[in-house]
């Protein structure tokens, strides 16, 4: 279909205004890339994927500014032992990162890949990006495999020691970052990415990710507390034979954050969960679009997300369970939810389920309200003040989205910190 | 202790009018019973000067040792001494019940210019306190009340009593869904905490919970009024031949 004149015309006065960095290998995905921007276009506000979601300041040529800010606290996953990978404004930072030799895992910079012949990665490179364009458009993404700056690319080969993590540290208040990672857990191989930190003012990222048969690995992200960051995220997965895949997401902050999950179920018996825990106050806007694609027998997916919203925090879900045919005896589940603490806050969401076979089992539930008077009363009636009740059902409310984490010490680690964060703001 | 005078109670939202000029004075030391049939007001009566939402008072008073509790918000009646075991405990998802008797022990503490008690003396009290009540390490674990048996969330109810140490002590039904044996270790959990200093209100349906917990005072309350008090022999009566003479009697 022909883009109509105002949106191709946007979209290459956007791409007259980038610069496609000179990468040998990834040349030609990064040209194929670019067509698929072209032949999409940067989304539009009336485009039916952005509905909830206003994409002008993550599609315009100036990024809008964004201040640092200091939480004047530990670093997120500061008590891990971690192999730290990280980026200062979009650019890898040799002297701030470990050194990227660990058993059982091959981690490259981008860059590097490039330089090197038959590299793993150069295959992968854009590929699932490419997959993931179907049957929605996601040109923000494509946009990335063409532009992005930096990134690494991480083979789990064995079960490394320690989990790998990706720190986004921002210092520029004019920072407009794009970064690709391409991630490959081999057969049997199992590993933990963690990322965390604003990245940049405005922070496009692309996360590919190919789980062979038998593959595991656990992500948890907490996206930084810059007030006036915007983000938009794709990550993109493929999931081979009984491999799974568990992705955790916590948003605090950030005055716009798009993430956009899309995962295809593509051996037997693999199971993939996504969650997101989320609070927002005022002038924050925070969407998580998710799409699975069951096309294997007997796979499970899972997808809950909390979000608590006040002060006219706007919240969205837009999350589809596709079943294709012949994908029999899947277990689908998809749950989102909203604590609205006033009335000038809103959640908007979007479930959808296509199922193509019989036999499956697919449920999916959506809810919007507000605190439980009962609790409240019950929690007051024992002494407990009302700001601290409310926190405390706050938590509740989150808990079932941060439970999906399955390593116990980074599932206390989130709880602690969400717990000091609703304390501090309490005492402001 | 407690102090309550003409208190006139409607609903927020109708206009109906429940209690309809109550009077009752509870000294410390002593244990006042409610009785009446079902509808009369009782659990209003608790929820109101607990500060529940959703009720108007439209006359009378309501004090605790002086002070005015219908000025109060919740958490002030509560750090204030006075306790509710709610006839219906409250679920709280996520929220575990160790967490939960914490942040009010230390939220009651704060109130009254204390420090938080540490954890291990909190883990300490909790643990004796709860082996008499026979709960165990497995519901001190589990969110508040989920999950529980009707027994379970009233023996919680006494435990968060036990932590709290109120002045004054409301007990609406506690008896209800109760067997015997329950009945005996929840009485035995209140009888525990009879003291000169500390005042208690009984409400309950049936006698039998009083022959455990032994009052001094019996009231019944019907139509939104105490309409008769006497001693424990009134709730023999009451036990004996129903509501139906008692209120013939007064009407
Ligand atoms: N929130 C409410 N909404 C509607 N009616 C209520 C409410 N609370 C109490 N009532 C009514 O007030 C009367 C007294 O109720 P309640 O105090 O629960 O009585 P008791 O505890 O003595 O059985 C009943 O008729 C009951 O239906
Ligand atoms: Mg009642």
């Amino acid at each position: 279909m022909a883009l109509d004149d105002r949106k191709a015309s946007d979209t290459e006065a956007r791409l007259a205004a980038m610069v496609m960095p000179d990468v040998g290998c990834t040349k030609a995905a990064r040209g194929a890339a670019l067509e698929r921007v072209r032949a999409m276009g940067l989304p539009q506000r009336r485009d039916e994927y952005w509905k909830f979601t206003r994409p002008d300041t993550l599609t315009r040529t100036d990024a809008p500014r964004a201040a640092v800010f200091d939480a004047g606290e530990e670093p997120m996953f500061a008590g891990f032992d971690r192999l730290r990978i990280v980026f200062v404004d979009g650019v890898f930072s040799p002297e701030r990162s470990d050194d990227l030799a660990l058993e059982g895992v091959q981690i490259d910079r981008l860059e590097d890949v490039c330089c090197q012949d038959d590299h793993w990665a150069e295959d992968l490179y854009g590929t699932l990006e490419a997959a993931g364009q179907v049957p929605v458009d996601r040109p923000l993404a494509a946009l990335n495999t063409a532009f992005a700056g930096d990134g690494v690319t991480i083979r789990v080969t064995g079960k490394p020691s320690r989990p790998i993590s990706l720190v986004y540290t921002h210092e520029d208040e004019g920072s407009d970052v794009f970064l690709h990672h391409v991630v490959r857990v081999e057969s049997g191989a199992e590993a933990t990415i963690l990322e965390n930190g604003p990245a940049a003012a405005r922070f496009n990222k692309c996360m590919e990710i190919d789980i062979a048969d038998g593959g595991v690995l656990h992500h948890v992200r907490a996206q930084g507390r810059d007030h006036e960051r915007r983000a938009v995220t794709h990550m993109f997965a493929r999931l081979g034979r009984e491999s799974v895949f568990k992705s955790f997401t916590l948003t605090v902050n950030g005055v716009l954050t798009r993430n956009e999950t899309v995962i295809t179920l593509a051996g037997d018996d693999a199971v993939a969960h996504v969650a997101g825990a989320c609070a927002g106050d005022g002038d924050f806007h925070h969407d998580d679009t998710v799409f699975i694609t069951h096309d294997a027998v007997n796979c499970e997916s899972r997808q809950v997300f909390k979000k608590v919203l006040r002060n006219g925090a706007t919240g969205v879900f837009q999350g589809k369970i596709l079943v294709k045919s012949g994908a029999q005896k899947t277990d689908g589940y998809q749950i989102s939810q909203s604590l609205l603490l006033d009335e000038d806050s809103q959640f908007l969401a979007k479930p959808e389920l296509e199922i193509y076979a019989d036999d499956v089992a697919c449920s999916h539930g959506s809810t919007s309200g507000a605190i439980d008077e009962d609790a409240l009363f019950y929690l007051r009636a024992r002494g407990v003040p009302r700001e601290i009740a409310t926190d405390l059902l706050t938590l509740a409310f989150l808990a079932e989205a941060v439970e999906e984490i399955e390593r116990e010490d980074l599932r206390n680690d989130i709880v602690g910190r969400m717990t000091e964060w609703l304390e501090r703001r309490r005492q402001i | 202790m407690l102090e309550i005078r003409g208190l006139r109670v409607k609903l927020e939202e109708e206009d109906k009018q429940i209690l309809k000029g109550v009077d009752l004075t509870v000294e410390a030391g002593k244990v006042h019973a409610i009785m009446g049939p079902n509808g009369s007001g009782k659990s209003t009566l608790s929820y109101v000067l607990s500060g529940r939402d959703g009720y108007e008072v439209t006359g009378g008073s309501a004090t605790l040792e002086g002070a005015d509790l219908l000025e109060l918000e919740p958490e002030e009646r509560a750090a204030l001494g006075l306790f509710l075991a709610f006839q219906y405990p409250v679920e709280i998802p996520g929220v575990g019940n160790m967490t939960f008797l914490r942040t009010a022990v230390n939220a009651q503490r704060k109130a009254k210019g204390l420090e938080d008690m540490s954890a291990a003396e909190f883990l300490k009290v909790i643990r004796a306190k709860a082996k008499t009540l026979k709960i165990d390490a497995d519901m001190l674990k589990r969110p508040v009340n989920v999950g529980f048996s009707g027994g379970e969330k009233k023996r919680n109810e006494i435990l968060q009593m036990a932590m709290l140490e109120p002045k004054m002590c409301i007990l609406d039904e506690t008896d209800s869904g109760l067997d015997v044996d329950a009945m005996k270790l929840v009485s035995e959990g209140v009888n525990a905490l009879r003291d000169a200093g500390r005042g208690f209100l009984v409400i309950t349906h049936y006698q039998r919970l009083l022959d455990h917990i032994k009052p001094d005072v019996v009231h019944i309350m019907a139509d939104g009024r105490i309409v008769k008090s006497g001693g424990p022999e009134l709730a023999l009566e009451v036990e004996q031949n129903g509501y139906a003479d008692i209120l013939a009697e007064v009407a």
